[in-house]
């Protein structure tokens, strides 16, 4: 059976598409899937070095297609799993030297030896777009609780149905428990309410991105951060597992205070 | 106690969330309404092949159009008539 093509995609740049990315690969081939990641953001590659994979490039998504190698040797397997690889894209080309129709055959040709192939989409609607969503099954889209955030969600959600792509699923990045608590930002339901798409997650803002990040170890390796134990449910979400979704609200100061003294 | 500090300190901050919330609903009632001019096209057409069943309108001065207020938007359509249909006079009667 072929596997399954996701973009990962927002419309707005800074949300954390290619974290997503890597942590949902990464979490997918720790749970046994055979995982193909593809950086489509070509002239501005991010997810190698999100991924901690930045000095075994030798060739690219452009070396591919313009023949200048074959696929599996543009390949780099991961150093944590055998399972996953990554496909990196040019850094030195321009972003239109790969054709939707390209990205469409490559994808199918990884679908026949992987079960799950992640396309890391560019931010905005032009070409990068247009390339990351031509090969894939399905869409999810990664938010967060801010008005441009989910405004640019809502476009894309649009611009995915015109290219065929109906019912994506939500990811609700960096949502800050005490700020929702205190009002100052949209809370899930709200988010959801407005965009009326199925939601697969809600990954909490918390130290433990930020210093994964620094070390190019995706944080879901880290069972003990809440952020990471939020892509790790998000996998298992996409496995088809019903997982309920974390509770965020126990994370403020108030609340530990509270506790402590018995309060609640 | 706590209930009472909480609010003391939240209070300054209330309504950022509610603004956030406002503000994305109305860029998002232009943004959903403006999309395509394609649609609106179309709905001209499908709208002029309904009234027609039941009335002779002035196709150059028809008009069908978004409008926004502050805080709604409207579909507004100009529909000048020439002439009732007499079947349907009757019909109705």
């Amino acid at each position: 059976m072929p596997g399954k093509a996701l973009v990962i995609t927002s419309g707005k740049g800074g949300v954390g598409k290619t974290t997503a990315t890597a942590n949902l690969g990464l979490g997918l081939a720790l749970r046994g899937h055979k995982v193909a990641l593809v950086d489509s953001d070509t002239g501005l590659r991010n997810l190698d070095v999100v991924m901690g994979l930045e000095n075994r490039i030798v060739y690219d998504l452009v070396d591919v297609i313009e023949g200048n190698c074959r696929l599996a040797q543009a390949l780099i397997r991961d150093k944590r799993t055998r399972n996953l690889v990554l496909l990196p894209t040019a850094q030195s080309k321009e972003k239109d030297a790969v054709k939707p129709e390209q990205m469409k055959e490559l994808v199918k040709q990884l679908k026949e030896e992987f079960d799950y192939i992640l396309v890391d989409s560019p931010a905005g609607i032009e070409h990068g777009f247009r390339n990351a969503v031509a090969g894939a099954d399905e869409a999810i889209i990664v938010t967060t609780p801010e008005v441009a955030a989910v405004r640019d969600a809502d476009r894309i959600i649009g611009l995915l149905e015109a290219s065929g792509l109906y019912d994506p699923s939500l990811i609700v990045n960096r949502v800050r428990p005490d700020m929702v608590r205190r009002g100052d930002m949209m809370d899930i339901t709200d988010i959801i309410d407005i965009l009326a798409i199925p939601l697969l997650g809600v990954v909490p803002d918390d130290e433990g991105i930020i210093v994964s990040t620094n070390r190019g170890e995706p944080v879901v390796l880290n069972g003990r951060c809440r952020s990471g134990e939020a892509f790790g449910n998000i996998v298992r979400r996409l496995e088809g597992e019903e997982v309920p979704f974390l509770d965020l609200r126990g994370d403020g100061i108030f609340e530990k205070l509270k506790r402590l003294v018995g309060l609640r | 106690m706590w209930e009472f500090l909480s609010r003391l300190f939240g209070r300054e901050n209330e309504g950022s969330k509610a603004a956030a919330k406002e503000r994305l609903r109305l860029v998002l009632v232009h943004d959903r309404t403006s999309v395509s001019p394609y649609l609106l096209e179309t709905l001209k057409e499908e709208l002029l092949d309904v009234i027609s069943k039941y009335m002779e309108i002035d196709q150059a001065g028809f008009e069908v159009n978004l409008e926004q207020g502050d805080d709604s938007m409207a579909l507004v359509a100009n529909i000048p008539i020439k002439e009732m249909k007499r079947a349907l006079s009757k019909t109705k009667n």
